[in-house]
């Protein structure tokens, strides 16, 4: 026996063909239904290995997420096999999906026996050999060090390990509460022992062995559980309607199609820990009387699919999906299917669409999915980041969930924050963390000093908190009561450089070629509404009167078209599309008067409205500018200093990028 | 009696697409958008014959399909060059300069995204978000990612390219 999951003798009797109802029970406590002490032993062994309690050699883990691979982490990966093996160091290498650090990735995590597992940050090809230096003679490179974890077993005496900071004392980490990461960078997301060792499987277990469907949806219902995929609408009810329903056939079905610009936690979390989904996917089916179901999944995750074939492989072998699972009698079925990059698809109906293979486009409701779904069958559609609740609340219950959060919002949120932070990364907070908490304690404040102007919530259907309202609790009400919204989770925050109405016309223009086309308040106002704000950003020196009018009109026209689109559009994206306008004009409106009025940007971000000059004294006439111009509008000798030719420029800014003399200036 | 010829293409025989139609049911509309997805795959893009095939197969007509085809962002109809430079515009590569990432690329170039250099070698694009955000503004081609990249540095990365040819 070398694995959690392999038999302890052959008396064990449990097969894919004849699954044993305790089969997760007996991997971690078992066996149980012999009595043998030697089988007993080898459980405790394999079990205290997995606890990192019994390691016969170091074990080097690597945060190989995307973010990982994205900073170089396949090459790290290669450069410690290579001079590991050149020092004779014999090693155990394991890969796991990210720990939301992002911004200290390449992530290496070493942990020797007998020590805590010591975490390192901003690795480099170069700086493998200090790790190895560790592995080798125990010289920490403490510079590169981010903390250490845990260790669970007897603390020895003397080792400079201790010395270092606790990972969870860390500012970053301190203020978080990890209940769907939990296992996020920690495990390896392939291995089911890792997974099960850390309590993985038991929930199902439980509810499959000792709840009824009725009994599952009331433990949700009571945990106050949210969809974490932007809407808001109580798990436990969704699952009840569609439970309701008779019919022969039903469907789940788990959004995966994570569309938000600046939002990547769904794919963390399949990278990271796929287990945790599958199990709250099957928690869900079981509860609502699911033969069947879709993990519907952006066709940009490569990684995350790979990771969900992985585990539903392993997990179809030893009868953990599929027809009779752990000897129920209940049978589920998950086909992955892969989006085709349509936005709108996160929609629910429109996704519905998707999977049936026609457009995707939103339809009326009702008749509300849960009664009419795929092919016309009861579904259930929610979340990964719901899923991924799911098996904590079994397993620890509704009040231990209840109590966490606020009144009406409970549990906790992952978010990805990004933007113009120092600690970029992946979070998860208690609701009810005010954004003060989330911005200057867990994300370090703003990059290079800047000043903190506003953060985006929500994405293309949220909207932006400025300064006055830091102290805004993360709960769903409260957002929406700010004009923004929980959505899926991204957290994009901005300094005094970013310009307000360049930020909701980027915006815009992304939901004007995301609109399905289908209702005409989307697809036409969204238009229009671009349209208003490239007559803001824009100078244009042939402006006529009648432009002149109607950019001063701008903003009023703006506000209608927002009304309008709101009040009428078919589906939730539609009529949210305008929010980024609306609370940008909300806060900020003296940027939208400057910009109209003064035909100046403050934050100096539009171009269109600069004006760009040399200053001759430190141009050296090297001619590089004028190389970049795509107008030919920069004129001089080599060797003298140049000029601009105003009436030529298009103020694309490409001269002050590659300038190396920092001569050209903007105003 | 004038002969007008037809003009859709003719049912393809060309084994490389009729082997991955094969492997779905006909007349079954559910697996249209999986089976572009192997067409794809397999040829860097949609041929027209391509999609004529798959009309047939699942019993759709060649307008429902290309209808599906042309609705999602993932599908191209003229092939790719060497190298696909996807620029990511997400928000947070956009709050970090990516338009100016992506304006370096087009006039370094010479073409606008969803285009092919003339010499077959860069395909530009540019994609709603990578989720690579904490490396923003980030590019990837073929698949490799470049992060915290600046107008500079994407040209040095370009030349890399244009090297290994």
């Amino acid at each position: 026996m070398r694995t959690l999951m392999s038999k302890c003798c052959d008396r064990c009797t449990h097969s894919k063909e004849n699954p044993c109802r305790d089969f997760i029970r007996c991997r971690l406590e078992g066996p149980l239904c012999h009595d043998d002490a030697d089988c007993k032993a080898k459980r405790v062994e394999i079990k205290a290995v997995l606890d990192g309690l019994a390691l016969i050699r170091p074990v080097v883990t690597v945060g190989m997420g995307t973010c990982g691979l994205a900073s170089g982490a396949d090459k790290v990966w290669a450069k410690l096999h290579e001079l590991t093996e050149a020092s004779g160091l014999d090693v155990e290498f394991k890969q796991v999906g990210c720990i939301g650090l992002c911004h200290r990735e390449v992530i290496v995590d070493i942990q020797k026996p007998n020590r805590p597992r010591v975490s390192f940050g901003s690795v480099t090809e170069d700086k493998v050999k200090h790790l190895v230096e560790y592995l080798e003679n125990d010289v920490i490179p403490t510079e590169m060090v981010i903390g250490r974890f845990p260790y669970m077993g007897e603390e020895q005496e003397g080792l400079k390990e201790y010395e270092l900071p606790l990972i969870y004392d860390l500012p970053v980490l301190k203020k978080q509460k990890r209940v769907a990461l939990a296992n996020c960078g920690l495990i390896n997301p392939d291995s089911l022992d890792e997974y099960v060792n850390r309590g993985g499987f038991v929930a199902l277990s439980k509810a499959l062995g000792e709840m009824s469907p009725a009994d599952v949806i009331g433990t949700v219902t009571a945990s106050g559980l949210r969809g974490r995929g932007g809407g808001g609408f109580p798990t436990g009810r969704k699952w009840g309607f569609a439970a309701a329903e008779t019919a022969d056939k039903k469907y789940l079905v788990c959004n995966a199609d994570e569309g938000d610009p600046g939002a990547f936690m769904d794919r963390s979390l399949l990278e990271g820990d796929p287990y945790r989904v599958l199990e709250g996917i099957l928690i869900g089916a079981y509860a609502m009387g699911a033969s069947e179901g879709y993990i519907y999944v952006r066709a940009e995750y490569p990684l995350a699919i790979q990771k969900l074939k992985n585990s539903l492989a392993r997990m179809e072998e030893l009868a953990l999906i599929g027809d009779n699972i752990l000897g129920s009698g209940f049978n589920f079925h998950l086909k992955i299917k892969t989006g085709a990059g349509a936005f709108v698809c996160g929609e629910e109906t429109a996704l519905l669409a998707s999977i049936e293979g026609k457009r995707g486009m939103p339809r009326p409701r009702p008749p509300y999915p849960a009664s009419k779904g795929l092919w016309g069958k009861p579904t259930c559609i929610n979340n990964v980041e719901t899923f991924a609740n799911v098996p904590t609340i079994l397993s620890k219950g509704a009040d231990w969930f209840a109590s966490i959060g606020t009144e009406k919002s409970k549990g906790t949120k992952v978010f990805a924050l990004t933007g113009k932070i120092n600690n970029t990364g992946l979070i998860e907070v208690p609701m009810g963390t005010s954004i003060r908490e989330i911005v200057f304690d867990i994300g370090g404040g703003i990059i290079n000093g800047g000043e903190y102007k506003a953060v985006q919530i929500g994405g293309p259907s949220g909207g932006c908190l400025p300064k006055e309202l830091l102290d805004t609790p993360v709960d769903y009400e409260s957002l929406i009561k700010a004009g923004a919204m929980m959505g899926s989770g991204g957290l994009v925050v901005v300094d005094h450089h970013t310009c307000m109405v360049d930020f909701a016309r980027f915006f815009i223009s992304f939901t004007c070629n995301e609109s399905c086309g289908k209702c005409i308040p989307c697809r036409e106002g969204t238009a229009r509404m671009k349209e208003t704000m490239d007559r803001i950003v824009s100078a244009r020196a042939d402006e006529t009167e009648d432009d002149t009018l109607l950019r001063f009109q701008s903003v009023v026209e703006l506000e209608k078209l927002a009304e309008t689109i709101k009040d009428t559009a078919a589906c939730g994206l539609g009529q949210t599309a305008p929010n980024p306008v609306l609370s940008t004009l909300r806060y900020f409106r003296d940027e939208y008067d400057a910009h109209v009025f003064e035909r100046r940007c403050p934050a100096g971000q539009c171009r269109s409205l600069l004006t760009y000059t040399i200053e001759a004294d430190k141009c050296r006439g090297c001619g590089l500018c004028a190389k970049r111009c795509p107008q030919n509008a920069i004129v001089g000798e080599k060797g003298h200093a140049h000029v601009i030719v105003e009436d030529k420029c298009i103020r694309c800014g490409a001269c002050i990028q590659f300038c190396p003399f920092e001569a050209i200036k903007s105003s | 009696m004038s002969t007008t010829q037809c003009q859709c293409g003719g049912v393809t025989t060309d084994p490389r697409i009729t082997e991955i139609l094969s492997k779905y049911p006909s007349k079954e509309s559910a697996n249209l958008i999986p089976m572009l997805q192997e067409v794809q795959e397999k040829y860097g893009y949609l041929p027209r014959k391509a999609l004529v095939a798959a009309a047939k197969h699942t019993g759709l007509s060649t307008a429902e399909v290309y209808g599906v085809a042309t609705f999602y962002n993932q599908f191209r109809f003229k092939p790719l060059g060497k190298y696909t430079i996807s620029v990511c515009c997400g928000t947070a590569c956009h709050v970090r300069g990516a338009a100016e990432i992506l304006q370096t690329l087009e006039s370094e170039l010479d073409i606008h995204p969803g285009e092919t250099t003339e010499d077959g070698l860069f395909t530009l694009e540019t994609v709603a978000c990578l989720g690579a955000c904490s490396m923003a503004p980030v590019v990837m081609v073929n698949g490799e990612f470049h992060g915290k990249l600046t107008p500079k540095s994407v040209l040095k990365m370009l030349n890399l390219y244009r090297k290994k040819g």
